[in-house]
């Protein structure tokens, strides 16, 4: 054909439009990681580093409630020590889960925390978890494994039970 | 095959040059006629084989209880259904009548790239063959469902999973290609006196589906690819063992699948755009809202992804965007649908069939349309999400939305393709066969959805029984249309009438300038500018 409407220049963004989007669904993954981080999608809770002042409003309560969960045959006994708390947002309380490994090996694993509702999320801060880090348990060792959190004041009022849960997953044995 | 597009039939002795003789002459053919029966065929067969797993899902679901397939192999039927009907007969269909129309339609003489057309076509039956090989492997075909969730497809899958990863990467550089040779055509190889608001709709609807491949199908490789090293190099996209998410492939594999479905219907509405003002003998109504319209929904679709997952514990905020933003795709598909009956208001219609399943076509749709508008409102989709009311609502839009505008397209073009009439009598008692036992197999199963039938279950509670028995009995009677479909196609091929230049009165398009079947090279010369505007669908 005699005329020519498209580019070279045209020609290059053709072929590297696939090209990129192909690599923009792997952006997605960091995307999704901060997006979660920000808005508490998915249950994702967030960190304190240090323990700050909150406004406290002694008579609110809010009730919170601990669950424990193991994946595809993790070997190790997992338990909240507590099942819940009565906690006022903006203070700072301490509690634990307990571990127990029955088996002759070690095992090292991950625990993932999800809270629920995922509108309370954005709010619940930890200044310390077992779920930092990876846990190493060696043969028939029971571990207490601290956690020290705090539910943010900004806490939407209409919520009153918060559940936080946690899904150990096996990294190695 | 061979006598389907035998160019000697009508006798052109003055061409340059005809096709290649035999079989090589489809294996090597670079000319976008052959490629475009080459892919209709294959979607056909496709078609067929898809069909056959849907018989044997509404077998087993004709009776509560476990009768004749156990449940592992009943999941690899929705599954091997869902991914055959979709990449395998839908996507190709609309790829081959892309390939043997829009040259036609923008007077051009081939495709931009016709090598890597043949390219294109011949990946898609290696592909479909290994997709299908799974079925024999241990572990038997993907069972995961179309949508194939991780951990489902990657933990916990069979290794033939592999092989499926391995055919949707074909399927996609397939379908990537074929996007890029259609951007090529339509703007380069277009008439130099065409402008871009004279092409027809099946043009322009094509042109703005192949952004949206490009845009799509990467992302769907992404995702599978993640699958891939996943399951095998010991990376963790999808693993919250090593800092994954299981739900982010549900975001991946939306922010692909929202966009594939408007891919599905796109150049549908392109279709119906001009099977409806032939039979109505009036423009088109509203030429460029359509064009605007069009526009809007693709570029909408790729903001709605997470309608698919209210249920996955988003964030309120995060359901009131994606409801809103679903509502607003149905603004513009609303216009479509308001045009198509304004074109045919006071117009001289006839009901000849390819009008027939245009008219259903709109009717059938909309119905679709209603039933995801009823998921997209966040706190109804709670009880609606995954029963089979999602069901019944993508077959209306899919079934009798995207298949119904192939078959429409079928009788509508075929005399173009092959120079021959196909027998109208016995095409009427094939639609009104099949828009009647459409609806038996697939209306009941709203009921069922809102009830609380889940879908993809082998059995199900007796109180679903009745609905059940009715719908698998539309959905044989459908499944046997096919055999009249295909009876009525290849006896138009052998036997069929001769056909006109123009064989419907009312109808516009270079296309129908052409011999009664189409010179196996046209167009060498372009048109001119007189022609083009005679033939435009925007006056
Ligand atoms: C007005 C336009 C539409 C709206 C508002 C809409 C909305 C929705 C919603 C909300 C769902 C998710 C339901 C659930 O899983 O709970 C859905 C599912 C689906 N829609 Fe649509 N839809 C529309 C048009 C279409 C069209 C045109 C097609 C294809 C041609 C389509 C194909 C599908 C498919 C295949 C699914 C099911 C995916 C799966 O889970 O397997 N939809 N639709
Ligand atoms: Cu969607």
């Amino acid at each position: 054909m005699e005329q020519k409407k498209i580019t070279k220049g045209f020609w290059i963004k053709l072929v590297s439009a696939p090209i990129l989007m192909f690599f923009f669904a792997y952006a997605m993954v960091p995307i999704y990681d901060v997006f979660c981080e920000i808005t508490g999608f998915n249950g994702t809770t967030g960190r304190v580093d240090s323990e700050q002042q909150y406004a406290v409003d002694e008579n609110r309560k809010v009730e919170v409630s601990f669950f424990a969960m193991t994946m595809g045959g993790f070997p190790v006994q997992f338990g909240p020590k507590v099942n819940s708390m009565e906690i006022v947002p903006g203070k700072f309380y301490t509690t634990s889960y307990v571990a127990k490994n029955n088996t002759d090996k070690t095992v090292i694993g991950q625990a993932i925390p999800s809270v629920a509702p995922t509108d309370a999320a954005l709010y619940f801060k930890k200044l310390e978890c077992f779920c930092f880090n990876r846990q190493v348990f060696k043969p028939h060792e029971e571990v207490e494994m601290t956690l020290r959190f705090v539910v943010e004041p900004e806490l939407d009022k209409r919520i009153k039970d918060i559940s936080l849960s946690y899904n150990f997953f096996k990294l190695e044995s | 095959m061979t006598t389907a597009t035998d160019t000697t039939a009508t006798g052109h002795a003055d061409h340059h040059h005809g096709p290649e003789k035999g079989l090589m002459r489809w294996i090597k053919t670079t000319n976008h006629k052959d490629i475009g029966t080459l892919y209709l065929w294959f979607a056909f067969t496709m078609v067929l084989i898809g069909g056959a797993m849907a018989m044997v899902i509404r077998m087993e679901l004709f009776q509560p209880g476990l009768q004749l397939v156990d449940p592992h192999f009943f999941n690899q039927m929705t599954t091997m259904h869902g991914l055959i009907m979709v990449f395998g007969a839908i996507m190709p269909a609309f790829v081959g009548l892309g390939n043997w129309l829009i040259p036609m339609m923008v007077g051009a003489p081939d495709m931009a790239l016709p090598r890597m057309n043949n390219w294109s076509f011949w990946i898609l039956p290696f592909a479909g063959g290994i997709l299908l090989s799974t079925f024999f492997m241990e572990g038997g075909a993907p069972a995961f469902g179309w949508t194939f969730y991780a951990p489902l497809s990657t933990t916990f899958a069979p290794d033939s999973t592999d092989f499926f990863i391995f055919a949707v990467h074909l399927l996609g550089f397939s379908s990537i290609m074929g996007a890029i040779n259609i951007i090529a055509t339509v703007l380069n190889m277009r008439a130099p006196e065409m402008k871009l608001m004279d092409m027809p709709l099946f043009v322009w609807t094509w042109l703005i589906t192949s952004f949206l491949l490009i845009g799509a199908m990467p992302v769907l490789a992404g995702a599978v690819t993640m699958m891939l090293t996943d399951r095998n190099f010991g990376t963790a996209f999808f693993d919250a063992t090593g800092g994954g998410d299981p739900v982010m492939f549900q975001h991946i594999f939306w922010f692909f699948g929202h966009p594939e479905v408007y891919i599905m219907i796109l150049p549908a509405f392109g279709v119906v755009s001009h099977i409806i003002p032939t039979f109505a003998r009036k423009p088109l109504f509203g030429y460029s809202s359509m064009v605007y319209a069009t526009a809007s929904i693709a570029f909408l679709s790729y903001i709605v992804w997470a309608h698919h997952m209210f249920l996955t514990g988003m964030p309120v905020a995060g359901e009131l965007y994606f409801m809103y933003a679903t509502m607003m795709i149905a603004v513009p598909t609303g216009v479509k649908v308001f045009n198509w009956i304004a074109t045919m208001w006071k117009g001289s219609m006839t009901f000849e069939t390819p009008m027939l399943w245009a008219i259903s076509f709109v009717f059938l749709f909309t119905i679709g349309g209603f039933s995801g508008l009823m998921l997209g409102i966040a706190p109804a989709d709670i009880q609606y999400h995954d029963t089979y009311f999602v069901v019944a609502h993508f077959h209306y839009v899919l079934v009798t939305g995207a298949l119904w505008s192939i078959i429409a397209a079928t009788f509508y073009w075929l005399p173009k393709w092959t120079g021959k009439m196909y027998n109208e009598g016995l095409a009427k008692v094939h639609f009104w066969w099949a828009v009647i036992s459409v609806n038996v197999l697939f209306f009941p199963q709203h009921f069922l959805g809102l009830a609380g039938m889940p879908r993809r279950i082998p059995d199900y509670a007796l109180q679903f029984a009745d609905f059940n028995m009715i719908s698998s009995i539309g959905g044989f009677a459908f499944g046997a249309s096919f055999i009249l479909f295909t009876y009525i196609i290849i006896d138009a091929i052998r036997n069929g009438e001769p056909a006109t230049k123009r064989p419907w009165e009312g109808a516009k398009g270079l296309e129908w300038t052409l011999d009664p079947k189409a010179e196996y090279h046209s167009f060498n010369k372009p048109p001119s500018r007189k022609l083009i505007e005679q033939e435009s669908q925007n006056s």
